[in-house]
């Protein structure tokens, strides 16, 4: 009987690991970056490279100083995943250090210092994106003008590298050649003097779409109908913040469509479909029962609409979602589902 | 309203595997030589074994009677001698060891004689209960509860629904299948009877859609009777008693409560056909059917085995591979324990004796973080947060894992099925409920050695208290017997001049010695007055 193994049921897993998760979710996002490549040329790609590689290399040295073996923790690819998730935030041209920065705080401070994976309280992604936001604003809110605007002009794949490695193209030229504001910053600077009409004559603006963000937008969508379809997340966050978000947007632009965007404008630009189905979602630091995700959603859809509409942030998903963060332990003290048998109803039973 | 079924979005879908048990029929197992029997095999008080070492005894006759309400008797599987009553492993995940009687089969497997319920379609209720009682009839789809006592709840209870649960969605154990395929005839009887007892408004057999076989058999066999059968989507763990009565009848069993409280009984398929052959033949439970398979065995399939078989010599029986033999599992693969060893008897509620090969179960990898997916919530039938369990579990926030539920875990194992970190999640429960239990029994038994101390206390300022009272008793006793003597009250001042001139005479005379004292040592003993 020596050579018969004894182990705790169950003796049956459906399996694959952490780290399977974690590359279906990062294949999840390849529609979204390449709109983002298409339209705001092949800066991003410089950025999500930079991003992972920092990621990986501050996780293995964190959880060596935390003495513990590097390989486990770097195998379940979450370094990675976020690398990618704030490579896709950073505007395409901004400087490699900024990705530094970013990581260091992602992984090092958000993530190892809270204990790592499944222990990190905030979005270790947002995290480092905030930091970023607030330490180099002007870094972080040039973005490339979209492809298709009048005016735009884009950076080639050697030019961006230099731009990104150096601040400088072979030619000089510097990252304002390439840069535009963009249709949530129009909507922000402007919403309060001129009307709808004129503020969509803006180039940024085609048809009550804003360029290029509309097509990102929707390419993120698909990557998250993928992840849903594959139940590698619950529909219960990201339906709860799309919806609260049309629904405030529907309100308010009713009322006064001068002063408050279209629900088109809210739901097709900026971060929000990034944001609804990868960053809400993350398991980790997001409300942990179906309701608790729904009311999480909700709180940040909200947030993210006061944000947009009376914050002095043109885009506002990083707080949102890291202020729900903060709720979601007391999120889930309120939220524990009917166990059953608990409170059961003594329901007829044909 | 025929088609009850509800959907549920719970469960796991784990490989099935039946098909390599299911091709065979039931086969007899060979009467082993030496029959292990414990003498609990149920759950409840153990039963007390009424045999003596020595005795020759044939085939189903008592040889433990049950003790208490909760018990059941346990009858010689076959003909032979006892040869010891002692201590005995059992088949238990420690490797528990418990009295056993053991009996040394003589090979005749002669027959005491059999007693059939006379005319039971005329008994009453109470007498039909008494033999199934009487003939150790046991829950045999896994929890061995005492048939008799369940429906003994249940013909005191407002019955609607009598289900019997053919789900049997445990991967590999096609024992249930099997007998309903074969016997189908008997598992309506057993229903028949049951529902005598009961008086359900509806009796219902429960199948998973994945057993055509017994599907098409009790159709067949149940036209005409008054007994629907329910064919539910197969899905892992529709077979677990609260789960399948949520699925057909839409209640939920109260928390702490029992199916009768919702006006539900539910009995395994095998336990229906156990009651008809012990009213109907007169046959104790003394077999039953187990499934054998793993592709560690040469020959797989069902057989119906004596119980107290030696595991091992059926293991031989079927072809067991040893070089192989990766593990040896009672039950199926998401509920059943590994066995600690092959000298353990096949008992009343051994379904399915699984020996894996190398490499057909899981082989626990290494434990990553949990990443709070949710994976297992969707999967868990009683609608926990396993994941925040686990994390309870982890920290030892014990009070936090009640609150959330943690006794309402049926260890089914769907979450730990899922879990993308190889978690072992129901390893984590069973140890904190361990932990809870012990720490609820150390506070009992404080509770008890602090009550213990309290009453002894105030025993004993109780006793001090009588003692007391006795003294003075006694003293105003003394007193009054004293003054009695005396002659009275009005006596006392005749001789009160007297007396005090005595008290003088004594007094004067101390004095004077003691200052011829005092001159002679000083003070030294002078206190002598």
């Amino acid at each position: 009987m020596s050579n018969a193994v004894h182990v705790s049921s169950p003796h049956l897993a459906a399996g694959g690991g952490a780290q399977r998760v974690m590359l279906q979710v990062a294949a999840a996002t390849l529609p979204g970056l390449l709109a983002l490549l298409w339209f705001f040329g092949p800066g991003t790609l410089f950025q999500v490279l930079l991003c992972m590689f920092f990621g990986v290399l501050i996780e293995a040295l964190c959880v060596l100083a935390r003495g513990r073996p590097p390989l486990p923790a770097l195998r379940d690819c979450s370094a990675l995943l976020s690398g990618l998730l704030l490579g896709l935030s950073i505007p395409p041209l901004a400087p490699w250090w900024i990705s530094a920065v970013g990581m260091l705080f992602a992984i090092g401070i958000a993530k190892q210092l809270y204990g790592g994976l499944g222990a990190n309280l905030f979005n270790p992604a947002m995290v480092g994106y905030v930091v970023l936001l607030i330490s180099f604003p002007v870094e972080m809110t040039q973005w490339s003008a979209p492809a298709g605007v009048a005016g735009a002009s884009q950076a080639g794949f050697a030019d961006a590298m230099q731009l990104v490695f150096t601040g400088a193209t072979a030619a000089g030229d510097g990252i304002d050649g390439y840069t535009m504001a963009t249709a949530l910053d129009v909507v922000r600077a402007n919403r309060l003097t001129l009307t709808e009409q004129e503020l969509l004559a803006f180039p940024q603006f085609d048809d009550g779409i804003a360029t290029g963000w509309f097509t990102v937008n929707l390419a993120f969508l698909a990557g998250g109908i993928f992840l849903l379809w594959r139940r590698l997340t619950s529909w219960h966050a990201p339906v709860a913040m799309l919806g609260t978000i049309a629904v405030l947007a529907f309100l308010f632009h009713a009322n006064d469509p001068d002063r408050f965007a279209s629900p088109l404008i809210h739901l097709f630009s900026g971060a929000t479909m990034f944001g609804a189905f990868f960053i809400a979602t993350d398991p980790v630091s997001c409300a942990t029962s179906a309701r608790g995700r729904l009311y999480f959603g909700i709180g940040v859809g909200c947030l993210l609409f006061v944000i947009r509409t009376w914050g002095s942030y043109p885009d506002a998903v990083a707080f949102a979602v890291l202020l729900m963060n903060l709720a979601a332990p007391l999120l889930d003290q309120y939220t524990i589902p009917r166990a059953y048998g608990h409170g059961a109803k003594r329901s007829s039973g044909s | 309203m025929n088609m009850i079924a509800r959907a549920f979005g719970w469960g796991v879908h784990p490989p099935e595997n039946k098909s390599q048990s299911t091709a065979a029929p039931i086969q007899q197992a060979p009467v082993p030589s030496r029959l292990i029997l414990p003498v609990q095999q149920h759950i409840g008080a153990p039963a007390e074994a009424v045999v003596e070492v020595g005795q020759r005894v044939r085939k189903g006759e008592v040889i433990a009677e049950a003790s208490g309400f909760v018990s059941a008797p346990v009858h010689a599987p076959s003909s032979g001698t006892v040869t010891a009553i002692c201590e005995h492993a059992v088949p238990h995940p420690s490797g528990l060891a418990e009295t056993c009687i053991l009996i040394e089969t003589d090979g005749l497997d002669e027959w005491a004689e059999r007693k059939p319920l006379a005319d039971h379609a005329t008994q009453s209720p109470v007498a039909l209960l008494e033999h199934i009682r009487g003939c150790g009839v046991a829950g045999l789809g896994g929890a061995g509860f005492p048939t008799a006592v369940k429906l003994g709840s249940g013909a005191r209870s407002n019955i609607e629904f009598l289900l019997l649960n053919g789900v049997e969605c445990e991967p590999y154990i096609t024992a249930d299948d099997r007998l309903m395929a074969e016997r189908a005839r008997a598992v309506l009887d057993g229903a028949g009877l049951l529902a005598r007892l009961v008086r359900p408004k509806r009796t219902l057999v429960v199948i998973e859609d994945n057993k055509p076989d017994a599907i098409r058999a009790l159709r067949a066999a149940a036209d005409g009777a008054n007994v629907e059968i329910v064919v539910i989507p197969t899905k892992y763990p529709s077979g677990g008693e609260k789960q399948t009565i949520q699925i057909v009848t839409g209640r939920e069993v109260p928390h702490g409560g029992i199916p009768a409280d919702i006006g539900v009984i539910c009995l395994n398929v095998g336990t229906a056909v156990a009651v008809r052959d012990a009213v109907i033949d007169g046959t104790p439970l003394i077999s039953r059917i187990v499934t054998l398979t793993g592709n560690a065995l040469g020959r797989r399939g069902n057989f119906e085995v004596l119980l107290g078989t030696p595991i091992g010599e059926l293991l031989r029986h079927c072809a067991l591979e040893d070089d192989r033999l990766d593990r040896l599992i009672m039950g199926g693969p998401m509920m059943g324990f590994t066995l600690p060893s092959r000298d353990l008897p096949v008992v009343k509620t051994t379904n399915c004796i699984l020996a894996s090969a190398v490499g057909e179960l899981r082989t626990p990898g290494p434990e990553q973080p949990c990443i709070r997916c949710g994976l297992c919530a969707d999967a868990c039938p009683a609608r926990l947060l396993p994941q925040q369990l686990y994390w309870y579990a982890r920290a030892s926030e014990f009070e936090r894992a009640e609150k959330h539920h943690l006794f309402d875990c049926i260890e089914c194992g769907a979450c730990a099925y899922v879990c993308p970190s190889n978690i072992p999640l129901v390893q984590y429960y069973r140890y904190a409920k361990g932990e809870i239990r012990h720490a609820e029994q150390e506070r009992i038994k404080a509770e008890r050695s602090r009550e213990r101390f309290e009453s002894r206390k105030e025993r004993l300022a109780r006793e001090e208290a009588e003692k007391e009272a006795r003294r003075k008793e006694r003293r105003e006793a003394a007193k009054r017997k004293a003054q009695e003597k005396s002659g009275g009250d009005d006596a006392a001042p005749a001789l009160a001049p007297e007396i005090a001139a005595a008290v003088e005479r004594v007094r004067q005379k101390k004095a004077a010695r003691q200052r011829d004292d005092e001159s002679d040592t000083g003070n030294a003993d002078g206190s002598g007055s």
